[in-house]
């Protein structure tokens, strides 16, 4: 392997792996503080209880979603010093923005929450908790807006001089349908995956008979939150799917593995067979729904692959403009899949708890704590199918991925950086994952809510 | 004033943010073994830093952003330059920031002294690795311009372990261990406060030797411009000023002076290389500066209203965070300090 694609594995396991605690932080964050405005508006234990508990999960996650972002802000400098000298004058603006509307309120904020129980008065403490949730809002549509001008560039002009692009509107690149359409469909993602986090967490202590006055709001609570987002996270979907289709047409194609333009296409459900354009073995699909996913219109021509290669090669010179087939087609199926399960099974559950009862059977319940891998992975797949079937294209249509790699950094270095970080994420992994069932088995804190005065420091590190 | 410049001043308040706060908390992390001597201690001592150090971290991460945004050259070429003791640092960073937050989870003696170890080594690399890269840049490293029309380090890594650098690194090690312990004598009480007031003095003493020799070096190699003369006395008289307060006992005044003299190592530095940001060690050779490297004046202009908008509110509440953990902290305050929250299941 050469540098380039070392570059490529680093940023690719560094980013998956960041995003697997980032949607979990933005979702829980609201939930935590959700918890806590219910506790300060009726005063019951229950709900004060609840916030401790899940606060803890909620910080265990952050932790490493901090720590990891921290090598996201600097490994654009470090292995794609090329990229950054080409888009820096757009890209780094909203990155700075993050970093001086965002994560200043949510670190700042965050530790008052964490060290403010026994500083701060119930309702300036509550504050502190929806301004640190806010931060995390933030800083997700800001970086989400830096991603949309990859994914689609816009207010800004090439300068043939410097050979460089340059930022013609920071409006353009922060209020374009792109980036929106990603928020939309990213936050209510992350709200998804929190909710299932609660409810999966709510099934544990219903199996194994603990708080039961925790347990079943939250498992509620996390539920309809699941089935809400999941609304969204569709209709979102949607969207972005037309957008998508419209700005990168490559894309859609290739999550389709649509070889050739069709009216009508259908959605493929499954394929048997190879996906490199020759004929699929067997192939379960639903008519015309790829046309209407994408254009809106179910007798809506969708353009296929090898057609979009031909005239890729007339605009952007002789060159491969297919991103890999394969992965693209199941990454996005796994996507919509996983997402699918977890709201499905979020509806079952809410339909047994529908006459005030809880759901019972281990099996079920048992079931229900793998609740919030199902979100995870949908999240990890979205990404890997966002950012792998925009290849070759780094920028699309304007920037590739090749060129945009650190000339002066040798392949040694970026292996030797990445199994490092591969090493030391992995250790993170078991760790965080051992705190977090550990914290999960202690359960709830039972011990009343201490008024007054107190010699101790009610949070110590 | 031109917008470059403006930048440059941002840039290096930024620095200058950065340096003063997280230096004190690499100092703290440093001296956790020395001056805490049980779990109630060291508990107390991590304590101080709680609510405060992913804060103080921020300024790091948007300086990096802002670097990006407002230089983007600098930001590509310092970055892919700098590689590996980059890499150190960000890696430091990873396991100091996992460390505090899960050491005092459980209360088994060997998962909290391995964290312990991990907060000592994790906060010394970069403490070191910071001053040896602002040397660097100052001194200058081997510059190129590519194929492309980039300007790309052409160094490698041992050429960033260079004499001057290692005491830039030394410089900036000792001033943030001092400047650490001047932080935990004004927020602790007992005997932490007492051991913290005793390595102030010779850790400060240890840094003024240091000190004096880094920027006596640089005004007699590199730049004698009357800013960096000037930038240099102040740093001097602080510090002074800081070591005196310190051995009278006034906290309050010791750490300021020494925040105040961090602010100037930064100012005297950036003086040293304004309006250059990156400069060639070999003289006439490619360079960046303040308008090769930065981005259009319209992406300065957009920045600078946002970094005007916002500096100052993140001031107030960041400056707030601080008053509202102002109080001393003490070992027995500190309840059930051998335990950890994740040691007993409950029934």
């Amino acid at each position: 392997m050469n540098a380039l694609d070392l570059a490529r594995w680093q940023f690719a396991i560094t980013t998956v792996y960041h995003f697997i605690f980032v949607p979990i932080t933005i979702g829980s964050g609201f939930l935590v503080a959700g918890l806590q405005t219910a506790w300060y508006r009726t005063a019951k234990e229950k709900y004060f209880r609840a916030t401790k508990f899940f606060g803890k999960l909620f910080l265990i996650n952050f932790a490493i979603g901090v720590v990891t972002g921290i090598v996201q802000e600097f490994q654009f400098g470090m292995n794609w010093s090329s990229y950054s000298r080409f888009v820096g004058d757009i890209f780094g603006a909203p990155l700075a923005m993050e970093g001086l509307l965002a994560f200043f309120l949510e670190s700042t904020f965050l530790g008052l929450w964490i060290f403010g129980w026994d500083r701060l008065s119930k309702k300036a403490h509550l504050a502190t908790i929806w301004l640190a949730a806010i931060g995390t809002l933030l800083s997700a549509y800001f970086i989400l807006a830096a991603n949309a001008f990859m994914q689609h560039p816009v207010g800004y002009v090439f300068n043939p001089d410097t050979g460089r692009a340059e930022l013609k509107s920071i409006v353009a690149v922060l209020t374009q349908t792109t980036a929106v359409s990603a928020f939309f469909h990213t936050i209510p993602s992350a709200f998804l995956t929190a909710g299932a986090l609660f409810a999966g967490v709510a099934g544990w202590m219903v199996l194994k008979g603990r708080d039961p006055e925790v347990a079943r709001p939250v498992m509620k609570t996390g539920l309809i939150v699941m089935i809400v987002a999941f609304l969204f996270v569709g209709l979102t979907g949607d969207w972005s799917a037309r957008v998508m289709t419209k700005q990168q047409p490559m894309k859609m194609a290739a999550a389709e593995a649509l070889y050739d333009t069709k009216a009508n296409a259908p959605f493929s459900l499954f394929t048997i067979g190879t996906l490199d354009g020759s004929k699929s073995v067997f192939q379960i699909g639903l008519p015309s729904v790829l046309s209407f996913m994408s254009t809106g219109d179910v007798n809506g021509t969708v353009e296929g692959v090898n057609d979009l290669q031909k005239t890729y090669a007339e605009k952007y010179g002789e060159g491969n403009y297919t991103p890999n087939i394969p992965l693209a087609y199941w990454s996005f199926r796994l996507m919509i899949g996983f997402g699918g399960i977890a709201a499905l099974f979020a509806l079952l559950t809410l339909w047994y708890m529908r006459k005030g009862g809880l759901p019972r059977g281990k099996f079920f319940l048992r079931t229900m704590i793998a609740l919030p891998f199902l979100p995870i992975l949908g999240n990890s797949f979205g990404w890997i199918f966002t950012e792998s079937a925009r290849q070759p294209w780094v920028v699309f249509g304007l920037f590739k991925t090749a060129d945009g790699v650190s000339p002066g950094v040798s392949a040694g270095s970026v292996l030797f950086t990445m199994i490092t970080f591969t090493l030391l994420y992995g250790v993170l992994a078991v760790i965080e994952f051992g705190l977090m069932v550990r914290t999960i088995k202690v359960g709830t804190d039972m011990t009343p809510v201490q008024s007054g005065e107190s010699k101790t420091l009610t949070m110590a590190y | 004033m031109s917008f470059n410049s403006v930048w440059f001043i941002l840039i290096a308040v930024l620095w200058i943010g950065y340096f003063i706060l997280e230096g004190f908390d690499f100092g703290v992390g440093i001296l956790l073994k020395v001056v805490a001597k049980n779990q109630a201690e060291r508990r107390a001592v991590l304590t101080t830093l709680g609510p405060l150090w992913d804060g103080n971290e921020v300024w790091l991460l948007v300086a990096g952003g802002a670097t990006f945004a407002a230089f983007p050259e600098w930001y590509a070429t310092l970055f892919s330059g700098f590689y590996l003791p980059l890499f150190l640092i960000l890696v430091s960073l990873i396991v100091r920031g996992v460390a505090f937050e899960y050491r005092s989870k459980y209360g088994k003696a060997q998962w909290r002294n391995r964290w312990d170890n991990a907060i000592v080594v994790a906060s010394f690399i970069p403490a070191l690795l910071w001053g040896v890269a602002f040397a660097n840049i100052v001194r200058g490293v081997p510059l190129e311009k590519s194929a492309t029309g980039a300007i790309e380090y052409a160094g490698g890594f041992f050429n960033l372990l260079n004499p001057y650098a290692l005491i830039g690194g030394l410089t900036t090690l000792s001033l943030f261990v001092t400047h650490g312990a001047f932080f935990l004598a004004l927020k602790t009480e007992g005997d932490i406060r007492v051991r913290a007031n005793a390595i102030g003095i010779k850790m400060g003493l240890v840094t003024a030797v240091l000190a004096v020799v880094f920027l006596g070096w640089t005004l007699a190699a590199l730049t004698s411009k009357a800013s960096v003369v000037t930038g240099s006395l102040i740093v001097v008289v602080s510090w002074l000023a800081a070591l005196a307060a310190n051995y009278k006992g006034r906290e309050g005044w010791a750490f300021l002076f020494s925040a105040i003299t961090t602010a100037f190592v930064v100012i005297t530095l950036f003086f040293g290389l304004y309006p250059n940001v990156m400069p060639n060690i070999t003289a006439g050779g490619p360079g960046l500066d303040i308008f090769n490297a930065s981005s259009t004046q319209y992406t300065l202009k957009v920045m600078t209203v946002v970094a005007a908008v916002m500096t100052p509110l993140v001031l107030i509440y960041q400056g707030w965070t601080y008053w509202v953990f102002r109080k001393r902290i003490n070992p027995n305050q500190i309840a059930k300090p051998e335990s950890g929250v994740l040691d007993s299941l409950s029934a």
